[in-house]
């Protein structure tokens, strides 16, 4: 009893920690905004000048939820893996889905160049791209699964998903090599990741993508426990291995998939928010832990946006190299401070 | 077997204890014949079903060691918890009363890899306990402990097995500590197995084959073995 009432402070805490960096995420940018104007046009009040409103509703609120969605959709993928391949190193990048997603992509934009005759149907507009992002991510998974079932070895199964990412990375640039300059500016700039420039719409299917994955993640929670022990004694528990095995891939591959296909491969979200989150709140419990990742994931994404855009200045950095030098940092600091790497 | 007791799968190694007893537990497909729970075959019987009837404590690690000791035997409380897993009254009076038997109360808030191996495998048992089924398999569950923690461990699962009429199955090397405490044996031997009471097995010399008579025999005044020199 006395632990859920600390858990519920937790989170009251964390949700008003995310509501104060959606605000400053909102509040800052390259046209200085006062913190006072920007409450006012989300209120919907009219603003000083009439264009702050129009900035920040089509502008940096689709942008900061798509960092909401972004973080929470990689964190939650994150742990799903990291828990069903008992490997703390898994992660949406470490056993190849995001390379599934960068292979999709880059035939698309880059084959479409190359075989005009065979791709001629096909548009590469945003549906399209993370249509082929998502089926990418999802082929590869499928991949590893059919592995994992085969090889019992975690290490064999961490040593393949880098394998496919070896692949992906090799046809990426056989692709590039024969495609048209602007084509490979066009992949390129999908692989530096963004979360910028979603239309309502678009925040709209990613949101239902990412609303499914979560959906089946929480019916999973029970399974996901069980897994903790070991898949033998998950059975013995009662849990159907099969079923629950698929509803946690599909559910990652939706996650992880959609939030590829739209703001491109993000690194080290997914990897280090669900460590994070298990130090912070010292249990292996996925009732706690599912919602946990979420907040974490959609707080550390809004921040690594703010530090994208670079306040007052007209430049924006790649948000994929900030996640990875904010990201990276946390993970070997855990290590040297636990010494081991336990999940 | 009757309610209540305890009995030990003892052979060589390789001859298919482990196995046997993982089959029995529906851990792994059986490899031939017929095995029935309460006189329905096991593969008849849904995985839920199963759950309450039959627990099981493996010799294959835990997949996290960074579960606490109270998360880990709460975990046994799956097969009756809701669709989330909420735990109720009777669910939290039944992980107290295994940790109670086992004595590791004092553990409760521990990490599993703060834990000694017997500690551990005390845990492992309280899990199976708060399960709460007719039948609890063991794999081996005295390898890697000392002798007095062996017997320490061998010991509760018979106050177990007698004071909650549980029945109590599981495979073991140690012989002749088994002959000592368990109610029943089975012998597994390539060719042929013999179950029955210690003190029936030991009239009908069942030991004296088990290993090569050239190397150990078997001592049946003191029900130990001894080494040829």
């Amino acid at each position: 009893m006395q632990k859920s009432i600390t858990y519920r402070a937790y989170f009251l805490l964390l949700l008003l920690v995310l509501t104060v960096c959606f605000l400053v995420n909102i509040s800052l940018g390259s046209v200085s905004i006062p913190l006072e104007e920007t409450l006012n046009a989300v209120m919907g009040k009219s603003t000083e000048v009439d264009s702050w409103s129009y900035i920040i509703w089509n502008y940096r609120i689709p942008k900061a939820f798509t960092a909401i969605l972004v973080g929470s959709g990689l964190a939650l993928s994150g742990l799903l893996m990291q828990t069903l391949f008992r490997n703390p190193l898994a992660g949406p990048f470490v056993l190849g889905i995001s390379s599934g997603a960068s292979l999709g992509a880059a035939l698309l934009i880059l084959g479409s160049s190359i075989f005009s005759g065979f791709f001629a149907f096909t548009m590469v507009n945003d549906i399209s791209l993370a249509l082929a992002a998502s089926i990418g991510s999802f082929l590869v998974l499928l991949a590893v699964m059919v592995v994992a079932s085969k090889v019992k070895d975690t290490m064999a199964l961490l040593i393949i998903g880098l394998m496919f990412g070896s692949i992906t990375t090799a046809v990426v640039s056989v692709l590039s090599y024969f495609s048209t300059a602007e084509k490979l500016q066009q992949y390129i700039y999908w692989s530096f990741g963004s979360i910028g420039n979603l239309s309502w719409n678009q925040l709209l299917l990613l949101l239902t993508i990412i609303a499914i994955g979560i959906i089946m993640s929480i019916f999973s929670i029970k399974s996901l426990n069980a897994l903790l022990l070991g898949e033998s004694y998950a059975k013995s528990l009662g849990v159907n291995m099969k079923r629950s095995r698929y509803t946690i891939i599909i559910a990652t591959g939706l996650l992880a998939g959609g939030v590829t296909a739209f703001a491109g491969p993000i690194a080290f979200i997914g990897l280090a928010v669900p460590h994070l989150t298990r130090q912070i709140f010292n249990t292996t419990d996925h009732k706690v832990l599912v919602p946990a990742v979420l907040i974490y994931g959609a707080i550390l994404m809004l921040i690594c946006d703010t530090i994208a855009q670079m306040p007052n200045s007209a430049n924006v950095l790649p948000i994929n190299a900030i996640t990875s030098i904010i990201g990276a940092p946390v993970v070997i600091w855990l290590l040297i401070r636990k010494r081991k790497m336990i999940f | 077997m009757f309610k209540g007791e305890v009995a030990a799968i003892v052979g060589i190694n390789g001859v298919g204890k482990s196995t046997l007893l993982r089959t029995l537990g529906n851990v792994q497909p059986k490899l031939s014949g017929n095995i029935t729970l309460n006189n329905i075959p096991l593969e008849h019987h849904s995985i839920q079903e199963l759950a309450s009837e039959i627990s099981v404590v493996l010799t294959e690690p835990i997949a996290s060691k960074n579960l606490t000791v109270l998360e880990l035997i709460s975990l046994g409380r799956q097969p009756y918890t809701n669709w989330i897993g909420t735990l109720t009254q009777e669910d939290k009076e039944k992980i107290s009363l295994a940790m109670e038997m086992l004595q590791i109360e004092e553990l409760k808030s521990k990490k599993c890899y703060e834990l000694s191996d017997g500690q551990l495998q005390r845990v492992m048992i309280a899990r199976a306990l708060a399960q709460d089924t007719q039948l609890i398999l063991l794999d081996e569950p005295t390898t890697h402990l000392d002798l007095y923690h062996k017997v320490q461990i061998l010991k509760l699962l018979k106050s177990i097995a007698h004071k909650t009429n549980k029945t109590i199955l599981f495979t073991t090397h140690e012989i002749e500590i088994a002959i000592q405490l368990c109610d029943k044996i089975l012998i597994l031997e390539s060719n042929r197995s013999t179950f029955g009471s210690p003190c029936e097995l030991i009239e009908k010399k069942s030991f004296e084959n088990l290993f090569p008579s050239n190397t150990i025999t078997f001592d049946s005044q003191t029900g130990s073995f001894r080494v040829n020199k």
